[in-house]
């Protein structure tokens, strides 16, 4: 702090100190960026563990994906393949067992993000009332999530079994008819929905529910001085305030049905990757395990992998660009 | 205060480096060969190949001190040969003896045959090969006559059927009456249709519990199978498939099968619920029905001998052990390997443990020959699958017959469903073949 005026300091009854000059700003400004650098050398030390096992296992395979596709390869030989360019990805794109799994892909999708959502946000709703036991509610809620999925859908494949299981057992004792869920393309397109459901709704419930318990009750009062029922309350308060939570699900959820892996190889029960007889429930990623580890074509595994990672970079570009365009609109944040 | 903290700064990275460099330490090979410094040979098997359980491995032990036998195994083979492909990639990693099984063995003779010791190359190559199956020794050579394994188990057919079902329908129960039932598949496939339509069957049983019971089998019965002589595959050119499929589509569509998936939960379960009458057995299955029925089993079933077994008998499964070339210890691998296949040992894991031989040498032997199962209602196993293993055809194998068979199988399954018909089923099939194999 510098005193313009002597005359001020004599006035004044404390000790002031004595002015400082300035310190000269151009000629100290390298020094300051080059000292910024020596404090942060530490944080890069700290953080390089991390980037060099992501290298190792995450960049290097991703790059090595891209060149083992344009080769035709074995398992047993991995380096040792012939060139062929994209002649793989033009084999995939006629190939009607990749559009097979790609509709399977997207019709479980549907049914297992829709419904999940739908239900985490309806549980979440009912959370944010002060219910008694509300803790064991949400400990319970997401016990599904902390289970293995082998484990889960070993159990799930056995209680959709054909002969005896527990469902089909439950729907002779009310009248209706045994379904075969495995065998059939809806009937098991739907079970491996119901294990992806189980699975998630827990989590997207918590995820909705700490978004909930920060809308301020003041909107609620609003809303309700104006005349609005719970129900109008839930659509013109809730969900607009949830609207970047719900996207983020959306997407997070999104990406995950794209890489639907486990259900579908341990539905079947028995070790077979071609999802079904039929096909009928071959994801992408499941069929990129039958080519490269079944029929040992790691080429062709290697491109499907490839279209997965197109195909989410796809859909996740549709959410943002969705999203800009509606601020754009609305003109605010999306 | 800065020295302070670049000190411990400097430490716990020190510390860091130190944690992952730990995990970083070769194993030094301690070759030894002696009882004080004994060699250690690692197995690497999948499923139940039964040393342990027959003492095998003791018995080896005791008689070379110098010797300590481990093994790893896999629950499945599957997944048991893709971690020893990407072994074979990398050319390191393997255990001193590889199980080799019927199902990716033509693989490894077509591409992977130099990674192998060469049995065929050892001194006592001819008495080797005198003391097995001449189509089990095939099946593990290369056309240039390299062998890469020796014979462990077979898998020689009957077909196993369930005593009490069959009588329910009034079907005759004795083994050589219902052996007479069948004597060719178009016999099988009639009398399926008698027990099908007996009105005083089980409620709910089927004849046979997959159309593969009788795809498998019939399949390798003919000339060809899926492959020509080199090993590439000729599905639709050959009378094997031909026959077997008209059969089996024939049977699934006819709803004499409980159109079960093999080796899926609810097949497990329909042993004990009497879901079918009739299964093909080869020899390993005698254990699995007995582990998956326990002790109520115990006389319900019998063994009849396999349609069509006259023309030609059929074998399901088997293995080989192989010792890979780049092993530390080749050579008491080798050994190991050349005793734990030799017919006296063979003998034992029949008479312990139900493998049937793939050595003709232990079958004859009177220990085989004679051996009755008390389980299967005092059938005569030794000589029924004696007999077989006799008259098994040798059909060529190829690396991709796993594949075509699931192919099939699961084409077989949408017959059986009702929801293909006969034609649209066999061109699934084809159409999967080719995805496998055009690739």
């Amino acid at each position: 702090m510098t005193l313009a005026d002597d005359s001020l300091r004599t006035a004044l009854p404390v000790a002031v100190p004595e002015p400082v000059a300035p310190p000269p700003v151009d000629t100290a400004a390298p020094r300051r960026r080059r000292a910024r650098l020596s404090e942060n050398r530490w944080g890069y030390a700290y953080v390089a563990p991390f980037f060099l096992v992501f290298g190792a296992f995450s960049l290097f395979p991703f790059v090595f994906t891209l060149w083992i596709s344009l080769h035709e390869t074995r398992l047993s030989d991995i380096g040792g393949g012939t060139f062929v360019g994209l002649d793989n990805y033009a084999a995939l794109l006629g190939n009607a067992y990749f559009w097979n799994a790609l509709r399977n892909t997207v019709t479980i999708g549907v049914l297992a993000t829709v419904p999940q959502l739908c239900l985490a946000l309806g549980l979440a709703h009912l959370l944010h009332y002060k219910l008694r036991g509300r803790t064991f509610f949400r400990v319970v809620m997401l016990m599904p999530y902390a289970t293995s999925i082998a484990a889960a859908t070993l159990v799930f494949a056995t209680l959709f079994g054909r002969d005896y299981g527990l469902i089909n057992t439950g729907l002779e004792a009310v009248g209706l008819d045994r379904i075969d869920w495995e065998s059939g393309s809806l009937t098991s397109q739907v079970a491996i929905a119901v294990i992806v459901t189980w699975r998630w709704t827990g989590y997207n419930a918590l995820i909705y529910l700490a978004a909930m318990q920060s809308i301020p009750d003041e909107l609620y009062e609003a809303a309700e001085m104006d005349g609005a029922s719970r129900w109008r309350q839930f659509l013109h308060v809730t969900i607009p305030s949830l609207r970047p939570t719900i996207l983020f699900t959306v997407v997070v959820s999104t990406i995950g049905a794209v890489q639907l892996f486990g259900e579908p190889l341990l539905f079947a029960g028995n070790g077979s990757t071609t999802g079904g007889a039929r096909n009928q429930y071959q994801t992408l990623g499941l069929l990129m395990y039958q080519q490269g580890w079944s029929n040992f074509n790691i080429g062709q595994a290697a491109t499907t992998a490839w279209a997965m990672f197109l195909i989410i970079l796809l859909v996740v570009g549709l959410a943002a660009l969705a999203g800009r365009l509606r601020a754009r609109r609305t003109g605010g944040t999306p | 205060m800065f020295d302070h903290r670049r000190g411990r700064a400097a430490a716990s990275a020190a510390v860091a480096l130190a944690l992952l460099t730990a995990g970083c330490g070769g194993g030094s090979a301690a070759d030894g060969g002696s009882a004080d410094d004994p060699i250690t040979l690692t197995m690497g098997l999948y499923g139940t190949f039964g040393y342990e359980e027959a003492g095998l491995y003791e018995e080896y032990m005791e008689l070379h001190p110098e010797i300590r036998i481990e093994q790893s195994v896999v629950a499945q083979s599957g997944a048991y040969y893709q971690a020893l492909q990407t072994r074979l990639a990398a050319g390191s990693g393997m255990a001193d003896v590889q199980g080799i099984e019927i199902g990716f063995v033509a693989d490894v003779t077509a591409n992977h045959a130099d990674a192998f010791v060469d049995f065929a190359a050892q001194d006592n190559a001819d008495e080797l090969e005198g003391t097995f199956y001449d189509w089990k020794w095939d099946q593990a050579s290369t056309t240039d006559g390299r062998v890469i394994g020796l014979g462990t188990d077979a898998g020689p057919q009957a077909m196993c059927y369930r005593q009490d079902l069959f009588e329910a329908a009034g079907l005759p129960t004795d083994p050589a009456a219902v052996s007479a039932l069948w004597p060719t598949w178009d016999d099988y496939l009639a009398t399926g249709q008698q027990y099908t339509d007996s009105a005083t069957r089980q409620e709910g049983s089927s004849f046979v519990d997959s159309p593969n019971s009788v795809f498998a089998p019939a399949v390798r019965q003919g000339d060809v199978a899926y492959d020509d002589e080199d090993g590439n595959p000729v599905v639709e050119d050959s009378d094997g498939v031909e026959t077997a499929w008209d059969l089996a589509s024939q049977a699934a569509d006819d709803g004499l099968t409980a159109s079960l998936a093999q080796f899926g939960d609810d097949w497990n379960a329909a042993f004990s619920n009497g879901a079918f009458a009739t299964i093909a057995c080869p020899s390993w299955m005698l254990g699995y029905i007995t582990s998956q029925m326990g002790d109520e089993g115990a006389g319900l079933w019998n063994i009849a001998t396999l349609p069509g077994q006259a023309e030609a008998g059929s074998t399901w499964g088997g293995s080989w052990l192989g010792v890979p070339s780049s092993g530390e210890h080749v050579e008491e691998a080798t050994a190991l390997v050349e005793w734990l296949t030799a017919p006296e040992q063979q003998v034992k894991m029949f008479t312990d443990g139900g493998f049937f031989p793939s050595s003709s040498t232990a079958a004859e032997s009177p220990e085989v020959a004679d051996t009755v199962s008390e389980y299967f209602s005092d059938a005569p196993i030794g000589q029924v699958f004696g007999d077989a293993a006799d008259s098994v055809r040798r059909t060529p194998i190829g690396p991709y017959d796993t594949q075509i068979q699931d192919a099939f199988s699961a084409a077989l399954t949408t017959v059986a469903d009702g929801d293909r018909t006969p034609d649209e089923a066999y061109t699934d099939a084809l159409n999967a073949i080719e995805q496998v194999v055009g690739g």
